[in-house]
């Protein structure tokens, strides 16, 4: 029987699953080319793959085989019983019996199967999952400050969650179907025409009904569905902004001209939402619809051909059966274009990510000073944030060790700049800046920046207790191999150098949750 | 999930519509494989012909049917049909139909009820099939034979030529009769009830050709006929179908819309406590996604939830009433199926709440380095950040991998069982059948009911992994929603009254943060004077904003009271307090829309006068004019394209805007430098003459010509008054003007 569980989610993780997701309808600047990177990204599994698409194709072969045989045992019992009412035998239970055990057989190596392909995939595909996050991770830390002062935050981070999260749902599950799916109109196709070629063309002529039907369906409903993810997306601005800004809120009376945005954003996204939903849920009943029509007409052709002695009664039963799964795969098809689509913007969206050009490369020979003195000049230095606004104009100075140097100036002169650059945030434009006599780009970062003890005014806290944070500063100093500095800390108390830093007793009188979970 | 019941309430009329338009396609779904074993069974075995009672007979042949009816039978067959001959006024109807009519006189059976018809039917296919069977034997001598053996002593062969059968018979004594009858039915018991109709149906369908019907003809019609029921179903079914995806569609979202609502409402009326007990990010996640997932389950709840149970009951209705002795394979099926299901998740579940939490820590590891890039840098931590992030990432991996593992187990050994249901039936049908217990068409209706269930009790399972998930979300939410505000405005609220002066009192305020350790106020007591600017400085963490937040009662008090004018502040509604206060707080905050909407914010009606004044007064002026668009300038969500200083300016403009009585600014000049802060003091001391004027601040400079001076350390009060007397007086006073003393000089 091929009634496949179609209907219900897929037990995704972190997704909200559900039946096919008429999603909206993103594409990918260059199809060809993204695919061609992620199966390049992919090239280790590639044995892997190709054993999965063949389990996958053997699976779905032999289910879709399996009700025609099934069929002959009934015909065996029908021409049985017929048999039996005329006088002249009964029913070949050993014919019957051999059938039943073949397509036994055919199922349990169907379920093996699909079974040991899901389990590669399975795999394949969180390998994959873990290679993209972890090499965005890494990039992320050698990527220029230039590429952060144009890109948000959230975008980079839903590189690594939602892009990533759709490339992987496509790999783990959609990429199966795909070929399960092909495989199974294929088959049904193949199996429907072995019975019966009337049958089949009556059969077929769901099929562009069916198509037409979806491609309907799907349209509208995308439309609506772009209409909600726009209306989603206001909403949850405004639900930031105002929960960001509460205090301010509060402080100017702002509640009623919030709820009152609020609402009418809330309105607009019910009307889209339920119009959206409405249409896509649909797809189901009316492909189904459908789906009965050719039940019918199959059902009403086949009897009367029965009647003629040209098909049996089995070859009936077993092609009610195929006729009824046909629809589903060609719902599937028809949306797989959509789910190709979608993967590959998310993926074109990563690669593009891993292909931003890095910090300019560390030197092969950094300069290494043993007894650093702390000797820093300002060479001609020309440097802008963007290429239009140049920020720092021919700067030069000196700065000699043992000397308090201070930088002052109207906001936006550029103080902040200066000190940017010679932790070597930003490379200069041109000129150069030297520490002890060498181009500060002849170090290697992390020896440069451990030259500097750094305090900023603006954030730098992470969710770990506050006195780790200044437990960083403290231990990033250069010190003595054997200095118990060097060993983390792991103690609840801190040591005196910490709670100095820190005022520990200011923060016994933080909020709790401010005090466990210093987010600046 | 019950805790939000409530929400359910306004829609429950169309609830119960979708319920009872489920239960209609249910059973619309339910007869299709009726139909479809009807087509088999009657349709093509039975050539059309649905009972063993033909709708005509010729005379000649019911005269021998009668002979094999018992007495009262034969009279409720004679009953059942009119005699119609050639010449008969009756007969141009019939002829038509029945062209034998002409040559031949007819019986034709009259309208009659389905139980009358059932009572007749199987003597009259007894009988028919007996004169069957002897008209077979006379024809053919093998089957002669082949009766004498199986009828005792009914040996046709012994009958003399030229002599009727039928009319021996007809003549026999009742008892020889009965005999006969008893050997003949012997051979037909074995066939069952329906098998001796299906049976003889063969025969009606002969009659029928005697008749001259066109039985193809009856056949094809029969087939439509049956054809166009089960379109009829379908449709039926689609219409239901699509009625419930319009309706549950509409509940489900004006559920989340009422959620949506009153989440938003809630956390509006929020004070500080209650953002700080949830965060941020937290409550944003409640208003959103959570209420998104609710919407999904209730529509598939509506879809899934509801019509799934109807289906299975439904088949096992349908099951029984087939009175069929297979049901115990279904059970099987299903508890195999259903214990398959439970173990799997009772296993899996709590990874898959794992995979959630999971993926939130990483988003967080990675935020966190996002939002510290410079200082990870700056310590050379990128090794650390790296390992934080796979330590993450590994987690995650694993976790993963074994819940796609689980689930890609669960797929084939369901598909397996419920092929392996298929067989089962097919082969134990078969043996059913065999005994003449069931038929062909029956066996493979039963087999689509039997799907049908373990779909049902699929759907019902998969529900299982569904929910939890979103009860989760409910309870996030619900959460939100059950929180009383820690600051509620009074049952019988006052008011300042029309002469407004602005005097504001700390009376031996203390004040400790929720779940804190120790106070953050000791016993403070003040008075801020009209007309004057109090000022207040102290270290970091030594209480100063603590302090003028409480005065627009973003905090309640935990000792004390603070008064306005003589009243405290928790008697009046927080709208009119906060109506008297402008309030620049210590991190600018702007929100998107234009330099003017800002601006506005906090008075709809200010005129364009008043907002050129207030931005002269912050001296944001020259930057506003020097962006082309002026006061319609832009501005993107968070205030990013403009600078510190410019927000700050903003900032306190908006405040300016309102001509409050009182004015508190928190560290609010902390961007600017000293030139604009002076300049900025200057102006403020013109134009706000009258009102209170309250100034949180690090710097000497900016508060030298303060009337009062409070010096707070570790929250409490230890240095009161001017500058000059402070300089004198309070040794901590003096050691932060002395470190501040070159950039005091410059102002």
């Amino acid at each position: 029987m091929m009634h496949r569980p179609g209907n219900a989610p897929r037990g995704g993780f972190g997704r909200p699953g559900g039946p096919m997701q008429f999603t909206k309808g993103e594409k990918a600047r260059d199809f060809r080319g993204t695919m061609k990177k992620l199966i390049a990204y992919a090239g280790r599994h590639r044995t892997a793959v190709i054993v999965v698409f063949i389990f996958a194709i053997l699976s779905t072969a032999a289910n879709i085989v399996g009700p025609k045989i099934l069929g002959e045992a009934t015909t065996k019992l029908f021409e049985g019983v017929m048999a039996q009412l005329a006088g002249t035998g009964g029913i070949d239970f050993d014919a019957i019996g051999q059938i039943v055990l073949i397509v036994l057989g055919l199922y349990l190596l169907s379920a093996l199967f699909g079974y040991l392909q899901g389990w590669i995939m399975a795999n394949v595909s969180t390998d994959i999952t873990y290679r993209l996050r972890r090499d965005i991770a890494e990039k992320i830390n050698r990527l220029p400050l230039t590429y952060f002062d144009k890109t948000t935050h959230g975008e980079v981070l839903s590189r690594i969650t939602n892009d990533v999260d759709t490339v992987n749902q496509t790999l783990s599950q959609s990429l199966t179907q795909i070929i399960t799916s092909v495989v199974t109109v294929v088959g049904i196709l193949g199996m429907m025409f072995s019975i019966n070629w009337m049958m089949t063309l009556v059969a077929l002529l769901i099929v562009p009904l069916s198509m037409a039907v979806a491609g309907l369906i799907i349209s509208q409903s995308q439309k609506f569905f772009t209409q909600q993810q726009d209306y989603l997306g206001h909403v949850n601005g405004h639900v930031e902004e105002m929960y960001g800004g509460h205090l301010v809120m509060k402080a100017f009376n702002g509640e009623a001209s919030s709820i009152a945005t609020f609402d009418k954003s809330n309105g607009k996204l019910y009307e889209a939402a339920w119009k959206s939903q409405f249409l896509s849920g649909m797809m189901m009943p009316i492909m189904m619809f459908v789906g009965n029509l050719g039940y019918v007409a199959v059902t009403i052709l086949g009897g009367w051909l029965a009647v003629q002695g040209i098909v049996t009664v089995g070859d009936i039963q077993a092609f009610i059966q195929y006729v009824r799964s046909f629809t589903q795969p060609i719902t599937q098809l028809a949306n797989i274009s959509n789910v190709l689509q979608q993967t590959a913007a998310a993926a074109e969206r990563v690669f593009e990510f891993l292909a931003e050009p890095e910090e300019v490369a560390e030197t092969t020979v950094p300069v290494k000073v043993s007894q650093p003195e702390g000797h820093v000049e300002f060479q001609d230095v020309h440097f802008g944030y963007s290429a239009d606004k140049i920020v720092i104009n021919d700067f030069s100075a000196v700065a000699h060790p043992g000397q308090k140097v201070a930088i002052v100036g109207p906001t936006g002169a550029g103080k902040t700049t200066m000190v940017k650059l010679l932790m070597r945030f930003y490379d200069v434009n041109s000129g150069a800046i030297l520490v002890d006599g060498s181009d500060i780009r002849d170090y290697s970062r992390s020896d440069l920046r451990n030259l500097f003890g750094w305090s900023s005014r603006t954030r730098g806290c992470t969710t770990t207790r506050s006195w780790r944070t200044s437990a960083m500063a403290v231990r990033a100093r250069p010190t003595r191999k054997s200095s118990p500095l060097r060993r983390p800390r792991t103690s609840t108390t801190s040591c005196t150098r910490c709670r100095a830093a820190t005022r520990w007793s200011s923060m016994k009188r933080l909020p709790t949750s401010r005090r466990v979970r210093s987010s600046c | 999930m019950l805790r939000l019941a409530r929400y359910v309430k306004p829609y429950w009329l169309i609830v119960s519509i979708t319920i009872f338009l489920l239960f209609a396609q249910a059973n619309f779904d339910l007869a299709l494989p009726d139909y479809l074993s009807r087509m088999v069974n009657t349709g093509i075995q039975q050539g059309g012909i649905e009972t063993a009672l033909p709708e005509a007979i010729r005379q000649s042949e019911m005269e021998r049917v009668v002979i094999f009816l018992t007495a009262t039978d034969k009279a409720a067959v004679l009953d059942a049909y009119t005699l119609v001959t050639p010449d008969s006024p009756k007969a141009p109807d019939y002829v038509g139909k029945y062209p034998v009519l002409a040559e031949e006189p007819i019986s034709v059976l009259e309208a009659l009820d389905q139980p009358a018809i059932d009572a007749i039917s199987p003597a009259m296919a007894k009988a028919l099939l007996a004169v069957n069977g002897i008209e077979e034997a006379l024809a053919d001598p093998e089957k002669a034979a082949e009766m004498a053996d199986s009828v005792q002593g009914f040996d046709l062969s012994r009958i003399p030529a030229g002599m009727d059968v039928f009319d021996l018979l007809a003549q026999m004594p009742a008892a020889t009769m009965q005999q006969v009858t008893a050997a003949m039915n012997e051979r037909f018991s074995a066939l069952g009830d329906k098998m001796i109709v299906q049976a003889a149906a063969s025969v009606v369908k002969a009659e029928y050709t005697a008749l001259g019907v066109d039985t193809d003809k009856v056949q094809s019609d029969y087939i439509i006929n049956i054809g166009m029921w089960m379109l009829g179903l379908t449709l039926l079914s689609a219409a239901c179908t699509i009625a419930v995806s319009y309706l549950s569609a509409r509940a489900a979202a004006g559920v989340a819309r009422d959620l949506r609502h009153d989440v938003f409402r809630k956390v509006e009326s929020f004070s500080n406590a209650e953002f700080d007990s949830f965060s941020t990010a937290s409550l944003i996640t409640r208003s959103t996604n959570d209420v998104t997932q609710i919407q999904m389950v209730a529509v598939m709840t509506m879809r899934m939830v509801f019509y799934a149970p109807l289906m299975g009951i439904g088949g096992v209705i349908k099951v029984i009433q087939q009175d069929s002795s297979m049901w115990w394979l279904i059970a099987i099926a299903v508890g195999v199926l259903v214990s398959l299901i439970a173990t799997v998740f009772t296993v899996a579940l709590p990874k898959f709440r794992m995979v959630q939490t999971l993926v939130d820590r990483l988003n967080l590891v990675a935020r966190e380095n996002l939002a510290g890039l410079m200082v990870v840098r700056a310590f050379a931590m990128e090794p650390f950040e790296e390992k934080r992030f796979d330590k993450a990432n590994l987690d995650l991996t694993a976790v993963s991998l074994f819940v796609n593992r689980v689930m890609v187990i669960m797929m084939p050994l369901m598909m397996l069982i419920m092929n392996g249901l298929s067989l089962a039936i097919i082969w134990v049908g078969a043996q059913q059948v065999a005994d003449a217990q069931m038929q062909v068409g029956d066996m493979m209706a039963f087999l689509q009911y039997a799907m049908q269930i373990v779909m049902s009790f699929l759907m019902v399972s998969m529900m299982f992994i569904i929910l939890p998930r979103a009860s989760v979300s409910a309870d996030r939410i619900a959460d939100v929603l059950e929180v009383e505000p820690a600051i509620v405005d009074p049952a019988k609220p006052q008011s300042f009254g029309n002469r407004f002066a602005g005097l504001v009192e700390f009376r031996n305020v203390s004040f400790r943060y929720p779940g804190a350790d120790e106070d953050a106020l000791v016993d403070i007591s003040f008075t801020a004077h009209p007309g004057q600017t109090t000022a207040l400085i102290g270290a970091t963490g030594s209480g100063k904003s603590t302090i003028v937040n409480l005065i627009p009662r973003f905090y309640d008090v935990t000792a004390g009271q603070i008064l306005i004018d003589g009243l405290d502040i928790r008697e009046v509604t927080q709208h009119e307090l906060r109506e008297k206060i402008g309030y620049v707080p210590q991190k600018s905050v702007l929100f998107s829309g234009t330099i003017e909407s800002n601006l506005r914010y906090a008075d709809e009606s200010a005129s364009p006068e008043q907002l050129e004044l207030a931005a002269e007064i912050a001296q944001a002026t020259e930057f506003i004019t020097s962006r082309p668009e002026g006061l319609a300038a832009d501005i993107s969500q968070g205030g990013q394209n403009v600078s510190g200083g410019q927000k700050q300016r903003l900032s306190i403009a908006r405040a300016l805007v309102k001509k409050a009585a009182i004015n508190i600014f928190d560290d609010s000049f902390s961007a600017l430098d000293l030139k604009t802060d002076a300049a900025l003091r200057r102006a403020l001391h013109q134009h706000t003459q009258a009102s209170t004027l309250l100034i949180v601040t690090q710097r000497v400079s900016t508060i030298k010509n303060a009337e009062q001076i409070l010096v707070l350390d570790e929250g409490r009060i230890v240095g009161r008054g001017t500058h000059s007397e402070l300089m004198n007086d309070c040794e901590i006073y003096r050691e932060i003007a002395l470190s501040q003393l070159a950039q005091e000089a410059l102002a």
